[in-house]
């Protein structure tokens, strides 16, 4: 038990520094979009849409980016901002594996599941 | 215009921070401001306070996770009864009288709160049992974090796991049901139930929340509840306001911490009594 110790904590902490990093791109990508999207409100001074609209598609949201469209980028960074969290139990499940945490691998492949099912539920 | 975009910086700035020490979402200061302040429809402010939920928990974690405070087992192994409890609460949505949850959820928080200025006075915030906790090992749930405040490495252990697994399924249900108390029942199930110190408690349920909040998030996304021009500037200053506050968070003494969370989790509990009862 006491050698055991040691190299489950280091194990965690190198889990933990790999889902920290993937972590970190997805924030600054989501909070690129979202400070791009407020440059261009500024600069075009209006939104790129009629009144007080915006797009709630990913399709009308992808082409309204190549229109450099200010809400398009605004709710582009938003949706990558509500990924990060998916993400994160996506990176684990990785991480989980790489260490060989077998236990570990089919919990967070539950959650990732039962996210998915509840994911399906919400938009039926 | 740009004074509301200035307002919702500050707002996030100052939300973020709180909600990074304390591991809550921040909807209690995010709700009256779009709604009061602001005068916009409730359901911007809901789709407003997922993303903040969000963008604290995604935010705080990042630093969390570097300087190894947080349990990601932990995280991962509730997070299964979270994510049930949300489907549960998003399939009884009108079926359990909401008024009668929020009575008994805000009595949780209520005693929670007395819980914390209890454990305040006792002053003990380490469990360190002679027998360990069997599922606790069985599921390696023990681990340690490092004390900036200590300046020491912490091992700590957690209990009662069936007890925080419960919690944890009625934290989920209240998110998904009613769309509050996405940190404040994680933090409970995490200090209160299974013995966990404070920071990495805080830490953890940072990290939880943002997973629980993403799952209904992407149905506001798409149903157009959520406004860029108010998510936006909010989202940007809580992402700061976390980084700052994940900081501050592992410098502060335990004691400050819980000091700040009784008064909150009072005030919390007793608006979702007096919510539940038609008071408000």
């Amino acid at each position: 038990m006491e050698k055991k110790k040691p190299t489950l904590a280091l194990e965690m902490k190198e889990i933990e520094l790999t889902i920290g990093k993937i972590m970190r791109v997805g924030v600054v990508l989501a909070a690129v979009f979202m400070l791009v999207g407020m440059g261009l409100f500024f600069i075009n001074k209006g939104s790129g849409y009629p009144g007080a609209t915006f797009p709630t598609t990913l399709t009308l949201i992808f082409q309204g980016t190549l229109h450099f469209k200010a809400y398009a980028y605004m709710m582009a960074g938003i949706f990558f901002l509500i990924l990060t969290p998916v993400l994160r139990v996506i990176v684990s499940i990785y991480a989980f594996w790489k260490e060989k945490d077998f236990l570990y691998v089919y919990i967070t492949s539950a959650v990732l599941f039962i996210l998915i099912i509840s994911y399906l539920i919400g938009h039926h | 215009m740009s004074n509301d975009i200035l307002i919702l910086l500050l707002i996030g700035l100052f939300a973020g921070t709180m909600g990074a020490i304390l591991g809550l979402g921040g909807g209690i200061i995010i709700t009256p401001i779009v709604t009061l302040a602001l005068g916009l429809e409730i359901k911007y402010a809901i789709g407003a306070s997922i993303i903040a939920v969000i963008a604290t928990s995604s935010g705080a974690t990042i630093a969390f996770l570097k300087d190894d405070v947080l349990n990601l087992r932990v995280a991962m192994f509730l997070e299964i009864a979270t994510t049930i409890g949300a489907i549960a609460g998003a399939i009884l949505t009108g079926v359990i009288n909401s008024g009668f949850l929020y009575v008994l959820f805000g009595s949780l928080l209520v005693f929670s709160s007395w819980n914390m200025l209890r454990k305040l006075r006792a002053g003990q915030e380490v469990l360190q049992l002679t027998h360990p906790d069997k599922i606790a090992t069985r599921f390696k749930l023990n681990d340690s974090y490092y004390d900036k405040n200590l300046k020491a490495k912490i091992d700590y252990q957690v209990e009662h796991i069936p007890t925080g697994l419960s919690i944890m399924f009625g934290a989920g249900l209240a998110s998904g049901m009613l769309g509050i108390g996405s940190g404040a029942f994680k933090v409970m199930a995490l200090d209160n139930a299974m013995k966990m110190p404070l920071k990495p408690a805080s830490a953890t349920s940072n990290l939880m929340m943002g997973v629980t909040a993403a799952a209904s998030a992407t149905v506001y996304f798409f149903n157009g509840s959520i406004r860029p021009d108010i998510a936006v500037p909010l989202a940007l200053g809580i992402l700061v306001g976390a980084t700052i506050g994940s900081r501050i968070m592992q410098l502060l003494p335990s004691k400050i911490i819980r000091a700040v969370f009784i008064p909150v989790l009072l005030y919390l509990g007793l608006q979702m009594i007096l919510k539940g009862t038609g008071v408000l």
